[in-house]
């Protein structure tokens, strides 16, 4: 267990981010969009788990914020979900280069 | 386990049994005869109101859950004030809520708005970042349901959608800057953080950075402002005015705590510059935005950007003189910007209209509204008899009190941007009492009991709030001799 350090596992957790980033702004599907915010918290709750167990491994904290971390990024992508269904029955699309509408 | 640690939330627990009585009248209630809801609702929050002041509310701090949970009379203080706007915010809905459309939808509203407070008091009080996330999750997602609540109209959907995934990506980088502070602390304890972190390095620098960027998203600073003016003009007016101010004011208070007890250590080194950046941006695109929009709820959109940077320098100052200014604003801010979404959607109710150009000469067919904006639109830009002046005087006066160069600096440039907001301001004074070459679309009407009743409260807030200087001292001094010691800044 001591060949691998906390750096192997931060490195593919924020390249995990940064692609979720770069999904988020470049994506025009919205269920894109939606996989690539799934990837953002996905890696929060890595980095949660990698640092309570390799830097404070005598405590639980990292892994109970991630448990709760899992399930709030259920409950959003629930919701997500549900509003973009419901734009769907309304444009017929789930394009948001579609969804300009509001401006001046 | 004892049980008596319960009794302190006792604020929580008033909402929380509200919210299922509400369900239950919605649940059982005759579908025939379905109008008592509101009026149910509006009683009853009154009455939690009520019992928020009048209570002996502890004096001294009071924690649960192993000091996850803490209050303490600042935290009832602003619970109070968010507490009087919520209140309002129902009163003015009641027009809405009983339209046809909202006929088998009224109690879905009223508990999702009052989960979001619930998650709203959860925030306030937090001092354990896992508690503080769930607060924000629950205010934050019911508000998306709310911003698409209105599902006949396009407008609706696209301000869900927008609201919807910033809020998310706001709170992937909020927690992705908490694991940064998990891995240099080791605890998410707002306490031990402070205690424990002596020297970050980049790494508390990146921590700050994303935390401030999420928070930002929530209360529209300027570079994460960008969802805020289609969200509001696409959200159903009541939820544009609950989100305008109760959203904001509970995340500035929160945004206060994180800063000035998280990282209150590192406020010279790290996030004090970071924040000024940001006050001056926010206040500034804010001003310069709003100069141009011709929807008022857009205008009112950029309006609360900009008020959102003066609310920040309450945090900037960082003293409990700011927390106490910073409690006052929102409160202030809470009347006026209430008044003038009162006098909005009275008119869109019976017109539906919401641009600038239908209010030319109100004044000749609706005097009584149109004096309620006006006083509304003086107290936002700051004019001295009305409670928006004294709001913006103490919020200047405490930044500067530490005397440093830079926050006068600062404060100038606020300055000069309140008089900037003075004139768009002025426009909408201008369009409804001197444009009177054309007759006005809107035609004389009286404005429904609920309507009228809420601007009264309002109207009565804008005038007596800064006057009457026993609710700035009583606030002010909830802070200052708050026993709860979160200001580590200026200890040394």
């Amino acid at each position: 267990m001591d060949k691998l350090s906390v750096i192997c596992y931060i490195i593919p957790s924020m390249i995990m981010f940064c692609c979720g980033v770069y999904g988020f702004i470049t994506r025009k599907n919205m269920i894109a969009i939606l996989i690539s915010l799934e990837l953002m918290l996905n890696a929060v709750d890595i980095n949660f788990v990698v640092f309570n167990r390799f830097l404070f491994p005598g405590q639980l904290e990292g892994m109970m914020f991630t448990l709760f971390a899992i399930a709030i990024a259920a409950a959003e992508t629930a919701l997500a979900i549900a509003i973009i269904v419901n734009v769907f029955r309304a444009v017929k699309n789930v394009d948001v280069s579609d969804l300009n509408k509001l401006k001046l | 386990m004892d049980y008596s640690q319960f009794l302190v939330m006792y604020q929580e627990i008033g909402l929380l049994v509200l919210i299922l009585l509400v369900f239950l009248f919605d649940t059982f209630s005759s579908k025939e005869a379905p109008r008592g809801l509101s009026m149910f609702t509006v009683v009853l929050f009154g009455l939690l109101t009520l019992a928020g002041f009048v209570t002996p509310c502890c004096k001294e701090v009071a924690s649960a859950f192993g000091g996850m949970y803490v209050t303490s009379p600042t935290m009832v203080a602003i619970k109070n004030v968010l507490n009087i706007g919520v209140f309002i915010v129902l009163i003015q809905a009641k027009g809405w809520a009983h339209s046809e459309f909202m006929r088998v939808r009224r109690g879905e509203f009223y508990e999702l708005l009052l989960i979001t407070l619930f998650g709203m008091y959860l925030m306030i009080s937090a001092r354990h970042f896992l508690l503080f996330i769930i607060g924000l999750e629950t205010a934050s997602l019911p508000l998306a349901a709310l911003v698409a609540f209105d599902k006949n109209r396009y407008e609706s959907h696209e301000a869900a959608v927008k609201y919807m995934l910033t809020a998310v990506f706001s709170s992937a980088i909020f927690m992705m800057g908490l694991s940064f502070v998990y891995a240099l602390a080791g605890t998410l304890y707002f306490s031990d953080i402070a205690a424990s972190v002596i020297d970050g390095g980049a790494m508390l620098i990146v921590a700050v950075a994303f935390v401030i960027a999420g928070m930002g998203f929530k209360l529209s600073l300027v570079p994460f402002h960008l969802w805020t003016a289609d969200v509001y003009q696409g959200a159903p007016t009541s939820i544009t005015s609950y989100l305008s101010v109760i959203s904001k004011g509970a995340a500035a208070f929160a945004f206060f705590v994180i800063m000035v007890q998280v990282f209150g250590p590192f406020y010279n080194q790290i996030w004090e510059w970071m924040l000024y950046a940001l006050i001056i941006l926010t206040i500034t695109v804010g001003n310069l935005f709003a100069l141009r929009q011709k929807n008022l709820k857009r205008f009112l959109a950029f309006s609360s950007i900009s008020q959102a940077g003066y609310i920040m320098l309450g945090v900037i100052a960082g003293s409990a003189q700011g927390l106490g200014s910073l409690i006052y604003y929102i409160l202030v801010y809470i009347f006026s910007n209430l008044a003038a979404f009162g006098v909005i959607q009275s008119i869109e109710s019976k017109t539906g209209r919401v641009d600038m150009d239908s209010y030319n000469n109100l004044y000749s067919t609706n005097p009584k509204l149109a004096f309620t904006m006006m006083l509304a639109m003086f107290s936002l830009a700051g004019i001295p008899p009305f409670a928006g002046f004294f709001s913006k005087f103490f919020i200047f006066s405490t930044a500067v009190a530490s005397g440093s160069v830079a926050l006068y600096i600062l404060v100038l440039i606020a300055l000069i941007n309140t008089i900037i907001s003075l004139y768009y301001y002025l426009l909408v004074v201008k369009a409804m009492f001197i444009n009177n070459q054309e007759d006005c679309v809107i035609a004389p009407f009286k404005s429904s009991v609920s309507d009228r009743l809420g601007m009264w409260i309002c109207v009565a807030g804008i005038i007596l709030a800064g006057i009457v200087s026993c609710i700035y001292n009583g606030i002010v001094n909830t802070s200052v001799h708050n026993p709860e010691y979160i200001f580590t800044i200026f200890a040394n």
